[in-house]
């Protein structure tokens, strides 16, 4: 028997709402200051902000960019990225992406338009792309002296157009659009990004991972391999004979597996060998 | 492909042919290649429009722009609505604050909200006065048109100006058109003027004859070797760095009949400003 419908979405549903919520709180803490005796619940963009006034966060990327550049931060920008940091070695480095990026709700619907049309084939770069562009930009950032990727990260741009409304750059995004849709599958996310990268290298030590504790119930159906957007890391977990904990940095901890699994075999949990599941 | 094609232990593959095998030299060039792409880029949107002007306590150009993390935070606390995130091709810097003062001009709040929170200290944390900053330099661009040039009494450039009879004065002179009336010329002291671009947004013109320009655009530079007579000799007990024992040249083609100095011809009549 089929689980009920939000069982089968929920993930990608918190998800969603996890996106829209943060940029909806950057875009209208403003507003709702007026009835929080002027309090903003979040100021600033995914960049660096300011929770309630107080806490500061900063993105560890953009971050090393500017360090790179040359430029020493003030503290609290060390103090917002150093929170930001140890929040991602407990949430899972690419949570980020699955569960605050803007971009990610593109690239995912250039996917489901891409399977929807039937678009088959196209090219994409090798997935160690992302990890040359990380290094190339953090490189080219100290010999141009400016944050180089910021010129164009996609990321940066969409969400400051959401949350502050200007400008034409959601042409770039659109361009990623296609790009996902036409050429490559997953492109931009899989492939490309150097932010996603930089928060993948976060997530090789991170707590919160998926575990396919339950792989003996696998009956091969091929659905979490369908959904899954780094499908690569599903492989060794779900059919090798060593552990079944999804250690990957590139794993997003998006739980689209969970979602779809009928077999129940996925679920969140630490990244140790120890079972904490009763039996 | 089948599984004992894989090496599962041992040595692992000669890592060259691995490289070239798996596509990550390509990656790698491409990944350079837009890389050094992206510098040239960077230098051509660096041509920064001269209307633009940086919030208070930014830090040179340069070096803003490797401290900037383009979050924000500066233009939602300014509580004016002066400061405007840049967008993509304004050449600026996309995402860098700037405001334009003939839109709306930094009001130079004493509490200066907008650097409070800059996590980066690209708005430098230590300018502690707000008659300090230097967001640019006010010029008188068009004497063409600027009224009080055409012998008007237009002043609103001077008397909006929060550094009043300091950043901008009014200098008085003759008016040679009509040889009776005065003119008062708004000057500009940049010792003063802190750019914050009233007396661009006030200017009554449909086009502003005074303007603020950033800095690097406005000022000039002398060379380090020159050094100004009066200043020497103030700090000389008022006495001249030559010394008394200076011989006194004859000054020649100007003499009068009587062998003094010349002196200019009194005015016709009476000057009134």
């Amino acid at each position: 028997m089929k689980r009920s419908f939000l069982l089968r979405e929920r993930f990608l549903i918190l998800r969603r709402v996890s996106q829209a919520a943060i940029l909806l709180l950057f875009a209208f803490s403003g507003s709702l200051s007026g009835y929080l005796g002027g309090l903003w619940l979040l100021k600033g963009n995914l960049s660096a902000s300011l929770v309630a006034d107080t806490v500061p966060l900063n993105d560890p990327f953009v971050l090393a960019q500017s360090l790179a550049a040359g430029h020493l931060p003030e503290l609290t920008a060390v103090i917002g990225a150093a929170i930001v940091i140890a929040f991602y070695l407990l949430a899972g480095g690419r949570s980020f992406c699955a569960w605050v990026c803007p971009v990610n709700a593109v690239t995912d619907s250039a996917l489901w338009l891409r399977r929807r049309a039937g678009i088959k084939g196209g090219h994409a770069p090798a997935k160690s792309l992302r990890l040359w562009l990380l290094g190339s930009v953090l490189l080219f950032s100290a010999i141009s002296g400016s944050l180089l990727w910021e010129l164009v990260n996609p990321v940066s741009l969409l969400q400051r157009e959401l949350i502050f409304g200007t400008g034409l750059s959601l042409v770039l995004v659109a361009a990623i659009f296609v790009y996902d849709l036409t050429i490559a599958q997953r492109g931009w996310c899989g492939h490309i990004c150097p932010m996603g990268a930089a928060y993948g290298l976060l997530g090789k030590g991170a707590l919160l991972r998926i575990r396919a504790d339950k792989r003996d119930n696998c009956d091969d159906c091929m659905d979490c391999f369908k959904v899954c957007p780094e499908p690569q890391v599903l492989k060794p977990v779900l059919k090798g004979e060593g552990s079944s904990i999804i250690r990957s940095g590139a794993c997003s901890n998006c739980g689209r597996c969970i979602d779809v699994c009928e077999q129940q075999v996925f679920r969140f949990g630490h990244r140790f060998e120890i079972r904490s599941q009763k039996p | 492909m089948s599984k004992q094609a894989k090496p599962v232990s041992g040595k692992p593959a000669n890592p060259v042919r691995r490289l070239f095998m798996s596509g990550s030299l390509g990656a790698a060039c491409a990944a350079g290649m837009v890389g050094a792409g992206l510098t040239s880029y960077s230098t051509q949107a660096q041509s920064a429009p001269a209307d633009a002007l940086r919030p208070p306590g930014a830090l040179p150009e340069a070096d803003f722009l490797s401290a900037c993390v383009r979050c924000g935070l500066c233009v939602r606390d300014c509580p004016y609505d002066t400061l405007k995130l840049a967008p993509l091709g304004a050449g600026l810097g996309v995402g860098t604050p700037y405001f334009k003062a003939r839109h709306i001009p930094c009001e130079m709040c004493s509490d200066m909200p907008c650097l409070q929170h800059c996590p980066t200290g690209a708005l430098d944390p230590r300018l502690s006065d707000i008659n300090q900053a230097r967001m640019g330099l006010a010029v008188l661009l068009d004497q063409e048109t600027c009224l009080n040039f055409l012998g008007l009494r237009c002043d609103v450039c001077y008397r909006v100006c929060p550094a009043i009879d300091e950043a901008i004065t009014l200098e008085k002179q003759r008016n040679p058109r009509s040889d009776r009336h005065g003119m008062l010329l708004p000057t500009v002291h940049s010792a003063h003027c802190t750019g914050c671009g009233k007396c661009e947004h006030a200017c009554v013109l449909e086009e502003a004859a005074i303007k603020v320009l950033p800095l690097s655009q406005a000022k000039g530079k002398l060379g380090a070797h020159y050094r100004l007579g009066w200043e020497q000799k103030a700090g000389n007990h008022g006495k001249s760095l030559l010394g008394e024992d200076m011989v006194e040249l004859p000054v020649r083609g100007l003499e009068t009949s009587a062998g003094s100095a010349w002196t200019p011809p009194p005015l016709d009549g009476e000057w009134k400003p």
